[in-house]
């Protein structure tokens, strides 16, 4: 009855989505102050509907339904509630249901918060939102119902995947939906703002909030899923460059240029059409992510429901959303004024940098990604291109990046000056100089350009620092006057500072992995492993049971010079009911090294394999991100963006040059 | 002119568009591959068995019907697959043969300790020189062999639980029984 009751509910979304679509559409073009209110209840309306399916899928799977076919393929009785909650997104069907549910809930969000919106505007976004509703409400009816049923009933269903049965997992796809589906919000702006073919600084300032929580949703999301690659594939890994990730990090390379661009328009009102291609783009990666992932036209460990149909209906969608707005683009963009000039080295010449440099190294993941299809498309060869590509191409290009976001916040805007930027940043060079040094000490004969990437990120931390210090004017005025002005700093100034901070000790992480040491023995109890100074003994081996698993759990005493450090348990969980084993890794951080255990198979003799990795600087990759996302959120809490600020802003249409910050 | 810049991002996804309609064009299975090897003797080897293996020798195989597994531990398909590979190994006692695919032995030894091993023998293959010869593209590649050495058929990418049951399990069984 209730599943009944969530597959009427979304089968109510679909007409309320296409009247959301349709209705403030026409509305907008008339004028008609009735009509383009619809948008804004009809957004409301769908949110209501996609919820109540949600819930009431989710009510399946804990009552553990068997006589809906998407609960039998995916739960069982015995799994514990918290994957049973989870599993609603661990399958194909249960997964597009919530990316329809975050599209509905942005909308409902954009309905929400958009007072300050010009009517016409406001019903043009939500009618768009509504259309992408409509083409995956469509998707999900049509193809990947997770509402069906099945007679009679089995006694018990299949069971969840045990690899997906763990807390990182339950959380890493609402957070990527969300970040892929916040850029639905930007895209909808955008195309927008082609139909009545005007952008502005004040359509920049709308838009920038919706992007940066996409992108911070998207950070935290990919960092997520590849901090629980690191941890539960056991192979210390944390990004395999697989098709899935780069569909997942493509759009936050081309969000980042966006939320960059975007600051352009806003300060300079110059650069438009480029960010509203970017806008385009962005939210057509999520998609086409989105298509490669289901369609299954590229192998992948993440592909887990593949189907020509379904493939066909998402290439349409694709087609429709990205061709549609592309035309749109191609027709009305010539028309959009260009503003303000600048001067190559200015700060608008390092925010088109960042542009170029992003833009370039998501086609290189892109061409990675989809080499494999070019090529079978013309009969060549099957094969995939694995790390090598990715490591020569994409690195090199990320590089100059990271060195130009040190330099690029000093300039000033229109013109800078490039030649006293880099002497007001003297203090890095000699940080960077220092690090390198004592990195190519410490590491003497070991990998150089891991070295030379620690520098980086020490030149990138010193760089944000000094520009952090200019900005307050520390050590020029007394103290308490630059307290003083550090209080008064706008909370974007602090984002941007966090963001780049964060990327510096992200970059680290990345560098130092070439540092990893790892050990492999196989040990009878009492025996002995030593990795960088520490000594591991394994000291025995015991039978746990788990809810739906048996845990051989291993107890393996750290020691480092005789004295005991921790006992660390890995454990190896079999799954019977989907004969499967799946290893639990014990890991010891203390923020600058991670010591990272697996347990491996057993021999009849009562022999372990035991594997030891030492990982330094590994947790700073994710603390880096976190940072990063902080950032956003920091950025998002500017007064700027608050809904008074934003509406004082509306009374006077064209908006005041904002001074740039920190002048 | 100007415009025309502005239409290139449409004519660039319309190219990208076209692939992808090719690449779901109907009876298009990317893991069907044709090989020039289906129904010809399988190319001679013997490689050096990996660890206590004894060493993986053609002629040494041939009087029954058996499976090549091609692998590497810097593979993550294959760590897909290997699960089911376990299985089969336990359950239905098939005859498997692992050949590690350009992978240093250490590697491949420390792939099987830590995620069992299925095989009942694995040769070495570092410089991938078998791999050639059979027309390997990559790994995992599946390889099924008659009693007198002819590669009756071949699986590319991670086999599943669905080709197994339908697929490879009936054919064994028919040229076991033939």
């Amino acid at each position: 009855m209730i599943t009944e009751l969530g597959h009427f509910a979304l089968i109510l979304a679909l007409f309320v989505a296409i009247i959301q679509s349709t209705i403030p559409l026409i509305g907008a073009s008339r004028r008609h102050v009735g009509w383009m209110a619809v948008g804004r209840s009809c957004a409301l309306t769908g949110f209501a509907l996609t919820a109540l399916a949600m819930l009431s899928l989710m009510h399946a799977y804990v009552v553990s339904d068997f006589s809906v076919i998407n609960v039998v393929q995916n739960s069982h009785t015995d799994k514990p509630l918290l994957y049973k909650i989870t599993g609603v997104w661990g399958n194909h069907e249960g997964s597009m249901l919530l990316w329809v549910f975050m599209l509905s809930l942005c909308a409902a969000a954009v309905a929400l918060f958009s007072d300050n919106l010009p009517p016409a505007l406001r019903a043009r976004v939500l009618a768009v939102q509504g259309m992408i509703g409509v083409g995956f409400l469509l998707f999900i009816l049509l193809t990947s119902n997770p509402f069906l049923r099945t007679f009679p009933p089995p006694a018990n269903g299949n069971g969840l995947n045990p690899v997906l049965q763990d807390p990182g997992l339950a959380f890493h796809p609402p957070f990527l939906y969300l970040g892929y589906v916040g850029f639905s919000v930007a895209f909808a702006f955008a195309v927008a703002a082609l139909i009545e073919g005007r952008v502005d600084a004040a359509w920049a300032r709308w838009v920038r909030p919706w992007t940066l929580a996409s992108w911070c949703a998207l950070t935290i999301g990919i960092a997520m899923g590849s901090w629980w690659a690191y941890y539960t594939l056991g192979w210390g890994g944390w990004w395999f460059w697989d098709p899935v990730e780069n569909a997942s990090f493509m759009p936050w390379l081309v969000g980042t240029a966006l939320i960059h661009s975007s600051i352009v328009v806003e300060k300079r009102d110059t650069l438009k059409s480029w960010t509203i291609l970017l806008a385009i783009i962005t939210f057509s990666l999520s998609l086409v992510g989105t298509f490669l992932v289901r369609s299954g036209v590229l192998t992948s460990v993440h592909a887990f429901a593949t189907d020509p149909e379904r493939g066909t209906f998402i290439l349409l969608l694709l087609i429709a959303a990205i061709g549609g707005s592309l035309a749109l683009y191609a027709i009305r963009a010539p028309a959009l004024k260009g503003g303000g000039l600048f001067a190559p080295i200015s700060r608008e010449g390092s925010l088109v940098l960042n542009n170029v440099l992003l833009s370039c190294g998501c086609a290189t993941v892109f061409l990675g990604t989809l080499y494999p299809l070019f090529l079978d498309a013309v009969g060549g060869p099957k094969l995939s291109v694995g790390f090598p590509f990715f490591n020569r191409t994409f690195a090199p290009m990320m590089v100059p990046m990271v060195i130009a976001v040190g330099i690029g916040p000093m300039l000033a805007w229109k013109r800078g000056d490039i030649l006293g930027a880099m002497q007001r940043l003297w203090v890095a060079y000699i940080v960077t100089g220092l690090v390198l040094l004592g990195a190519f000490y410490v590491t003497y004969g070991g990998p150089v350009l891991a070295t030379l990437g620690l520098g980086l990120a020490a030149w990138l931390t010193a760089a944000v620092a000094t520009e952090f210090a200019e900005r307050i004017r520390l050590f020029r005025v007394p103290a308490g006057e630059s307290i003083r002005r550090a209080i008064h700093l706008p909370r974007s100034a602090y984002g941007m500072t966090l963001a780049h901070f964060g990327l510096a000790v992200s970059v680290a992480g990345f560098a130092a992995s070439a540092y990893d040491k790892e050990a492999i023995e196989v040990l009878k109890p009492g025996g002995t492993i030593a990795i960088a100074g520490y000594e591991l003994t394994l000291e025995s081996v015991s039978r746990i049971p788990g809810p739906n698993y048996v845990a051989d759990d291993a107890a393996i005493r750290v020691a480092s010079g005789g004295q005991l450090i921790k006992v660390m348990h890995p454990e190896r969980r079999f799954f019977p009911l989907q004969q499967q084993t799946t290893s639990e890794t014990s890991i010891r951080t203390n923020f600058l090294t991670d010591l990272y255990v697996a347990l491996g198979e057993s021999d009849t003799a009562g022999n372990w394999t035991v594997r030891v990795y030492w990982k330094p600087l590994v947790p700073w990759i994710w603390i880096g991100c976190v940072i990063m996302a902080f950032g956003g959120a920091v950025s998002l809490s500017d007064r700027r963006w608050r809904v008074g600020a934003a509406a004082r802003s509306v009374r006077r249409p064209i908006a005041e040059p904002v001074p740039a910050a920190g002048e | 002119m100007k415009r025309l810049l502005y239409l290139l991002p449409l004519l660039l996804f319309m190219v990208l568009a076209g692939y992808f309609v090719i690449s779901l064009r109907p009876n298009h299975d990317i893991h069907e591959l044709p090989s020039a090897m289906i129904e010809k003797p399988a190319p001679a080897f013997d490689l050096a068995g990996l660890g206590d293996s004894k060493p993986l020798d053609l002629d040494a195989l041939k009087g029954h019907p058996f499976i090549i597994n091609f692998f590497a531990s810097w593979c993550v398909p294959c760590r897909v697959e290997h699960p089911l590979l376990m299985r089969l190994a336990g359950q239905n006692h098939l005859p498997l043969y692992g050949i590690a695919y350009k992978d240093k032995p250490a590697d491949s030894t420390r792939l099987l300790a830590t995620f069992g091993d299925p095989y009942r023998s694995v040769g070495i293959d570092q410089d991938g020189r078998v791999g050639l010869n059979f027309g390997v593209y990559g790994v995992p590649e599946t390889y099924v062999i008659d009693s007198t050495g002819v590669i009756r058929r071949r699986f590319v990418g991670p086999l599943t639980a669905e080709t197994v049951e339908k697929d490879l399990l009936p054919l064994l069984k028919q040229l076991g029984q033939s």
